[in-house]
């Protein structure tokens, strides 16, 4: 679904991800992780069309990226990131019907079927039932949620997530989680999310996308596990990797 | 589709803006220094009469005012909406761009400049004058912010550099204020003051139009302005084209609020105000509906200024209609900033 073709990414100046090649598809829920500033959030920008690559080449669907309209690619990819909305009377079902905009005419007008899909949408994510509410007055937790009912109402085969999990505790961190593994399996979605989360990257993600400066690695789950990146990345003084456990500990 | 509850509610609000409109157009029309009778005002609307003074009082004199207080107070406010969800900012308004020093800048080189190079101030020239040079102000301003702002991906900064702009020009207004002979400046005091009823019925037919077409754009932008309310980045992934949005809506205000500026000197405060007066009665972020709304609140508020401006003035007090403007938006917005900040 996306394919990106020996790409190297810059932010700025400096080069974050050189000649690195790999094939992201439909029906897998893909962590993307990495330390503080190695280009995961650029590369997620870069795979929306939001930057540009300055070496090589992403292809959605085979075609390349710069080359498809964006009234088109709007109906194949979808992202959300971290920034928190804050809109006065927006109701959540609005927010949610906002994703619709690709699909409707001038005047964004809702049809029936659109409504359908902005329901089933809402019902997917869990927030049918907070659908007249404001979106100021939402909790971290369920503002994120209707994020991700946005993205399922633009209707697109890939979902990209910039950190989802960065503002939620713990149990509402595997609960959304959950949601985009049920996404990617149920929904056959191309799911792909960066966080920094190890414990649940490598309980849910079917691959695990690894920015190991300057290359990107992406293997199924197990196979990053065994391979030893992410010891040998996320090792400092302090802590270290347990393959065994597949989570971090500190060391005595 | 919102629920039909919050549907009829909307029908039922916009029927009572429109009949306030309605009732305060009338009211406009019966209310100035000299005492008209309504049977007298409906003969002359509808050329039944044939006394020249009535004829004259309420079609040259108290319908154009009428008409220019209409079209002011939806220009201003529909350009302060476009101007909030763009830059995401409730404190924007149709002047953040720099719209009003650019045009202050115009006047102030027309009234404050002309005389000093010894160029005749006949009224027919000033009146022309002022209003040309207003125009050309706030649309070179905004042709200038949108030069400096064609490379820069960040809304925000945009918003500085139109603030920082008006500043400056406010600055080199200040200098010429300095210069000028003291009946020049009184003409341009007189401006900076606001006033609906300079506005004649030959004007009409350039100001009217101008304000359909900005409408017009303003309409065009209902789609692209409901999708910013995420911001740009979410904008694009959507599939609309910023540049192109941004450059829709940068000409509606220009020629809603250029114009009105133009005509009638800087109004405050009744773009700023009006969008939020109708998100908090409609209770919607929608601009399919807060379009019409925020038009229709401003041309009804901008009546009822207008309306006060001339029943004090029956009294012998000429108010300029800024001062009422100004008295009637402030408080809703210190009200909707209070109830912003508690909420969070």
């Amino acid at each position: 679904m996306i394919e990106l073709r020996n790409i190297t990414l810059a932010f700025g100046h400096r080069t974050l991800i050189t000649e690195s090649s790999t094939l992201f598809e439909r029906g897998n829920l893909i962590a993307l992780l990495g330390r503080n500033g190695t280009g995961k959030s650029t590369l997620l920008r870069a795979m929306a069309a939001l930057g540009r690559v300055t070496a090589g080449s992403i292809a959605i669907d085979g075609e390349d990226i710069e080359d498809i309209a964006a009234a088109t690619l709007a109906r194949k990819i979808a992202f959300v990131n971290t920034e928190r909305v804050d809109v006065e009377a927006l109701s959540v079902h609005d927010l949610v019907a906002i994703g619709r905009a690709p699909y409707t005419d001038w005047m964004g007008r809702i049809g029936t079927d659109d409504e359908a899909v902005i329901e089933r949408s809402m019902e997917i994510a869990g927030i049918a039932s907070m659908r007249d509410r404001r979106v100021d007055t939402l909790s971290d937790g369920e503002c994120q949620r209707v994020m991700i009912a946005r993205a399922l109402a633009q209707d697109t085969p890939a979902i990209l997530l910039d950190e989802p999990t960065s503002f939620l505790d713990l149990p509402n961190r595997y609960e959304l989680c959950t949601l985009l593994r049920r996404l990617a399996h149920e929904e056959h979605k191309c799911v792909i999310f960066s966080t920094h989360e190890l414990d649940i990257a490598l309980s849910l993600a079917d691959s695990i996308a690894l920015v190991d400066t300057p290359h990107l690695k992406h293997m199924p789950t197990q196979s990053m596990v065994q391979s030893g990146n992410i010891e040998r990345l996320f090792d400092s003084e302090h802590v270290t990797f347990d393959a065994a456990t597949g989570s971090i500990r500190l060391k005595r | 589709m919102q629920t039909s509850k919050a549907h009829i509610t909307h029908i039922v609000l916009f029927a009572i803006l429109a009949v306030a409109l309605g009732a305060l157009a009338i009211c406009g029309l019966l209310t100035g220094t000299t005492e008209l009778p309504l049977g007298d005002v409906w003969d002359a609307l509808i050329g039944r009469t044939t006394d020249v003074g009535t004829q004259t009082i309420v079609l040259k004199m108290r319908m154009p005012k009428v008409l220019v207080a209409i079209a002011a107070g939806a220009a201003l406010s529909a350009s302060g909406l476009q101007m909030q969800t763009l830059f995401r900012n409730p404190l924007a308004g149709p002047y953040v761009l720099g719209i009003n020093s650019g045009a202050s800048l115009g006047v102030a080189l027309f009234t404050l400049a002309m005389p000093m190079l010894g160029v005749g101030t006949a009224s027919w020239f000033m009146s022309f004058g002022i209003t040309g040079m207003a125009w050309i102000g706030s649309a070179a301003i905004l042709m200038l912010v949108m030069w400096l702002s064609r490379k820069i991906k960040n809304i925000n900064t945009i918003l500085i550099i139109g603030m920082m702009l008006g500043s400056a020009i406010s600055a080199i207004v200040g200098i010429l204020q300095y210069m000028g002979t003291e009946e020049s400046l009184k003409a341009f005091i007189v401006w900076t003051m606001g006033s609906l009823g300079t506005v004649t019925t030959e004007q009409l037919y350039i100001l009217i139009p101008v304000v359909i077409v900005g409408m017009m754009l303003a309409i065009v932008a209902i789609k692209p302005l409901d999708v910013l309310l995420l911001g740009e980045s979410y904008a694009r992934t959507m599939g609309i084209n910023i540049k192109l949005t941004r450059l829709v809506i940068f000409l509606s205000t220009t020629l809603l609020a250029g114009t009105i500026t133009a005509f009638c000197g800087p109004i405050g405060f009744i773009g700023l105000a009006m969008p939020h007066l109708a998100r908090m009665t409609f209770r919607t972020a929608s601009h399919r509906v807060l379009m019409p709304a925020t038009m229709l609140w401003g041309a009804v508020s901008m009546l009822l200024c207008s309306l006060m401006c001339d029943i004090v003035a029956r009294s012998g007090v000429m108010l300029p209609v800024n001062t009422i403007t100004s008295l009637l938006g402030v408080p809703i917005i210190i009200y909707v900033v209070i109830r912003n900040r508690n909420r969070q």
